[in-house]
């Protein structure tokens, strides 16, 4: 076991699945040659050839209409989005081929799509987003988001492994700055289990990616309040661990939902209403969501930092809810 | 100029004898700047709902009582801190949780049982003249004012599934809410022998299973211990209803909340008629003078002073002239004393616009007004009634009151005496009645008489029938026979 960073962790995993898997191929732009925007495929090329690690025209339809047929042949593609921004270009593909196929006529689309995600480092409108709502929405794709070099590891495995299409959101802001004990061997983290980052007994926060972290420092300051936070890492969005957050809530009967996400139509108001519906009667407060509003992501230092949610927002909300 | 310390905004005392007022609107958020006595919030007292304005400048820094919630006088409601400040909540203890009951409501409340009582309205006789009431806004009927602070869902399931009344737990959340900690507190100190972990237990084996969600062990159950068997608590009421008194509906039933002013009125009136000896009297007065000189004074008062001298005035002037001459009427039973005066202060029974709440509003020191006054000061203060514009003194210090529940044609009832006073007069319809009188040769003859029927109902422990029989005959005396220069 080695201390690595997250993207380290993401870099090794996707290596010993090149290795191990001859179906296993890479598809992005500047992946290849130039080892990828972030570099999480350093070095592959020469590892691996060019005819597993691709260097794609600048084309996301392409890439993701590559990677929907090899899959159906057979193959194992794992493809890079520069950045998840750009996912958009191709949404058909996703979602009208290769979310559809196994139901429409048996054929499993065993695709992942890796989207370094996220903001805080003033990329502005397009180079920040965190869209995992808009694709946990599309029933036939499972969204995928770690806050852990072990999660993201064994979670990007488990997603190769996977039949189905696979969202794999990996968050930029995390890449070098978070390092932990990963296993050198090869592992697998089931896709639809949470984590309990750390456990309380007052108030739930239930959130995932980079937000973990944010949860984390608001629950320690909560501390000197005599409140004790429980952070849950959802780990992944759909299928997500429905029967982990109700177990939680139960617990603490108080909740606060956290996402980087825009407000609207987020992931938050899916776990919301079904607390709501499920766990009704053990609440003792509103749930609370705490995320970005409905705004593009702001370039300005400044105003990203309003947009995305900050420490002393959560602990606010969390103040709030122990008043309550 | 500013607030330089932060300061406490209190629920006010509105009378002697209100001990508790409703939040029924908040006027500012948190956060807001404020200016010294701009209004702040509303309240619905038992006697009136009125606006509490702010005691200082600065910023809403606070708000710790929630709408709909119901606190004691001198609980704090808000902080209003100096702009920027740096703000420190007052501790939670401060804060007294509702009270389960009603505490007494004063004695000016409410006084006609037969909820009529407009003044304005009967006063002007045949109605056109009568005041059209202003369309003051609902009071207090905001559909979450129920008196009551709110029960959170798991609050309410773990009340019933202990069988715990929630109003007995002391609430440390917002406004006094009880929370889920402080009800599990509760239910453990009720099982004197049991932990807290067995008071958890039975809430979460009785928990529901969410549909599709296979819920694993708590991590937080502490399975080391061995069960303890739960408290003793009582057996869970069937329909886990938290609250005493709280039936479910049946079908085609619908429920409203409790205005704080109708529970006030609920109280007040079952009180009166458990305190007094209710009695009865009734009489017939031929209004022929009365209607005749209103007719002619009619267009004098509204063309000089804008005032409707109303047959409610004019009986008004009348009955405290009378009082005058039968103290005990006007009087009380205080302890073991017999307290008289030498002052009318009469209360007016006044519906208010939308019909649901009755206030009976007091014109002091009746006894220095003549006609005129009396006519202006019953139409301010009924109007100042139906526009929630009293003020808590405006409700209070009643000697005795008239009530008319005869405003849309009734020529009998027995109103609710306005505790501790000792007696209620009852008028009711001026009809056309064939009527036996004297024609000029002493020969009995019938004759179109507008008459009017008048109850004086007083309290038989004070008043014997005998005296309340002249007190009538009197008063009507005085109107049958009102003089053109009569005031």
């Amino acid at each position: 076991m080695a201390e690595k960073t997250y993207l380290q962790a993401i870099s090794d995993g996707l290596r010993q699945e090149l290795q191990r898997d001859e179906r296993v191929f890479v598809i992005g732009e500047d992946v290849g040659v130039y080892g990828g925007a972030f570099k999480v495929t350093l070095g592959f090329q020469e590892e691996f050839g060019p005819w597993r690690i691709i260097d794609s025209p600048l084309a996301e339809t392409a890439i993701l209409g590559a990677c929907s047929g090899a899959a159906m042949m057979g193959m194992r593609p794992v493809a890079e989005m520069q950045f998840a921004d750009f996912i958009s270009c191709g949404w058909d593909h996703l979602v009208t081929v290769a979310a559809k196929q196994r139901f429409r006529v048996g054929t499993p689309v065993p695709i992942v799509v890796r989207l370094p995600s996220g903001g805080g480092f003033s990329g502005g409108p397009f180079h920040s987003q965190n869209p995992e709502s808009s694709f946990a929405h599309i029933p036939g794709l499972k969204c995928v988001c770690p806050a852990t070099p072990e999660d993201a590891k064994g979670l990007l495995v488990a997603a190769i492994e996977d039949p189905n299409p696979v969202l794999f959101f990996e968050h930029k802001h995390l890449y070098r700055r978070i390092k932990g004990e990963v296993p050198d061997e090869r592992y697998v983290t089931p896709i639809g289990k949470a984590r309990t980052h750390r456990e309380g007994d007052d108030i739930t926060v239930i959130t995932w990616g980079a937000m973990v972290y944010t949860a984390e420092e608001a629950a320690k300051q909560l501390e000197g309040d005599d409140v004790s936070v429980e952070v849950i890492d959802l780990r992944t969005v759909m299928p997500w661990d429905k029967a982990a957050v109700l177990a939680s809530v139960r617990k603490c009967s108080k909740v606060l939902v956290l996402h980087e996400d825009t407000r609207t139509g987020g992931f938050g108001g899916e776990i919301a209403a079904t607390i709501a519906e499920e766990a009704f009667e053990d609440l003792d407060a509103p749930v609370k969501r705490v995320c970005a509003p409905d705004c593009p992501v702001p370039f300005s230092p400044v105003l990203e930092k309003a947009y995305i949610p900050q420490v002393e927002d959560v602990v606010k909300g969390l103040r709030e809810l122990a008043a309550y | 100029m500013a607030t330089e310390t932060q300061v406490e905004v209190v629920m006010p005392q509105m009378g002697v004898s209100v001990s508790e007022g409703t939040i029924t609107k908040w006027l500012k958020a948190e956060g807001e700047p404020i200016a010294r006595d701009e209004a702040l919030l509303e309240i619905s007292t038992d006697k009136v709902d009125t606006e509490v304005p702010s005691p200082g400048e600065g910023v809403v820094a606070k708000i710790m009582v929630q709408e709909g919630e119901t606190v004691e006088v001198g609980a704090v409601l808000a902080v209003i801190a100096p702009e920027g400040a740096d703000v420190s909540a007052p501790a939670a203890e401060e804060l007294p949780p509702a009270p389960a009951t009603q505490e007494a409501a004063d004695a000016s409340m409410a006084a006609a049982s037969e909820g009529v009582g407009d003044v304005a309205e009967a006063a002007s006789g045949s109605g056109p003249q009568s005041a059209s009431p202003a369309p003051a806004p609902a009071p207090a009927a905001s559909g979450s004012d129920n008196g009551r602070t709110f029960v959170s869902p798991v609050v309410a399931r773990i009340a019933a599934e202990h069988g715990v009344d929630v109003a007995q737990v002391q609430g440390t959340g917002n406004g006094g809410r009880v929370t889920k900690k402080d009800i599990l507190a509760f239910v453990e100190a009720g099982g004197a022998a049991s932990t807290k972990a067995s008071a958890e237990e039975p809430a979460r084996q009785e928990m529901p299973a969410a549909p599709g969600a296979a819920v694993e062990p708590q991590p937080a159950a502490p399975s080391a211990s061995p069960a303890t068997p739960p408290p003793p608590a009582p057996p869970a009421p069937p329909q886990a209803a938290p609250l005493p008194g709280a039936q479910p509906l049946a079908q085609g039933e619908a429920a409203e909340p409790l205005t704080a002013m109708r529970r006030g009125i609920a109280e007040h009136m079952r009180r009166s008629l458990d305190t007094s000896a209710h009695v009865t009297s009734a009489i017939e007065v031929d209004m022929s003078k009365v209607v005749a000189i209103r007719a002619k004074l009619k267009q004098e008062f509204e063309a000089a002073y804008g005032v409707n001298p109303t047959y409610l005035a004019f009986i008004a002037r009348a009955t405290v002239e009378t009082l005058r001459e039968y103290p005990w009427i006007n009087g009380e039973i205080r302890g073991d004393k017999i307290v008289t005066r030498n002052y009318v202060n009469l209360g007016f029974a006044v519906e208010l616009a939308d019909g649901k709440g009755l206030i009976v509003p007091v014109v002091k020191n009746t006894e220095g007004l003549n006609l005129l006054g009396l006519a202006r000061s019953v139409a301010e203060i009924a109007q100042r009634a139906r526009d929630k514009k009293l003020n808590p003194d405006d409700v209070q210090g009643g000697t005795f009151t008239i009530t008319n529940p005869g405003g849309y044609g009734t020529f009998h009832g027995t109103p609710v005496i306005s505790q501790p006073q000792a007696g209620i007069l009852g008028t009711y319809a001026v009809v056309k009645r064939p009527w036996v009188v004297q024609d000029e040769l002493g020969q009995d003859v019938i004759a179109i008489r507008p008459l009017m029927n008048l109850t004086l109902t007083y309290d038989h422990r004070l008043v014997d029938g005998a005296l309340a029989g002249r007190f009538l005959r009197d008063l009507r005396k005085r109107l049958e026979s009102w003089g053109e220069s009569d005031y």
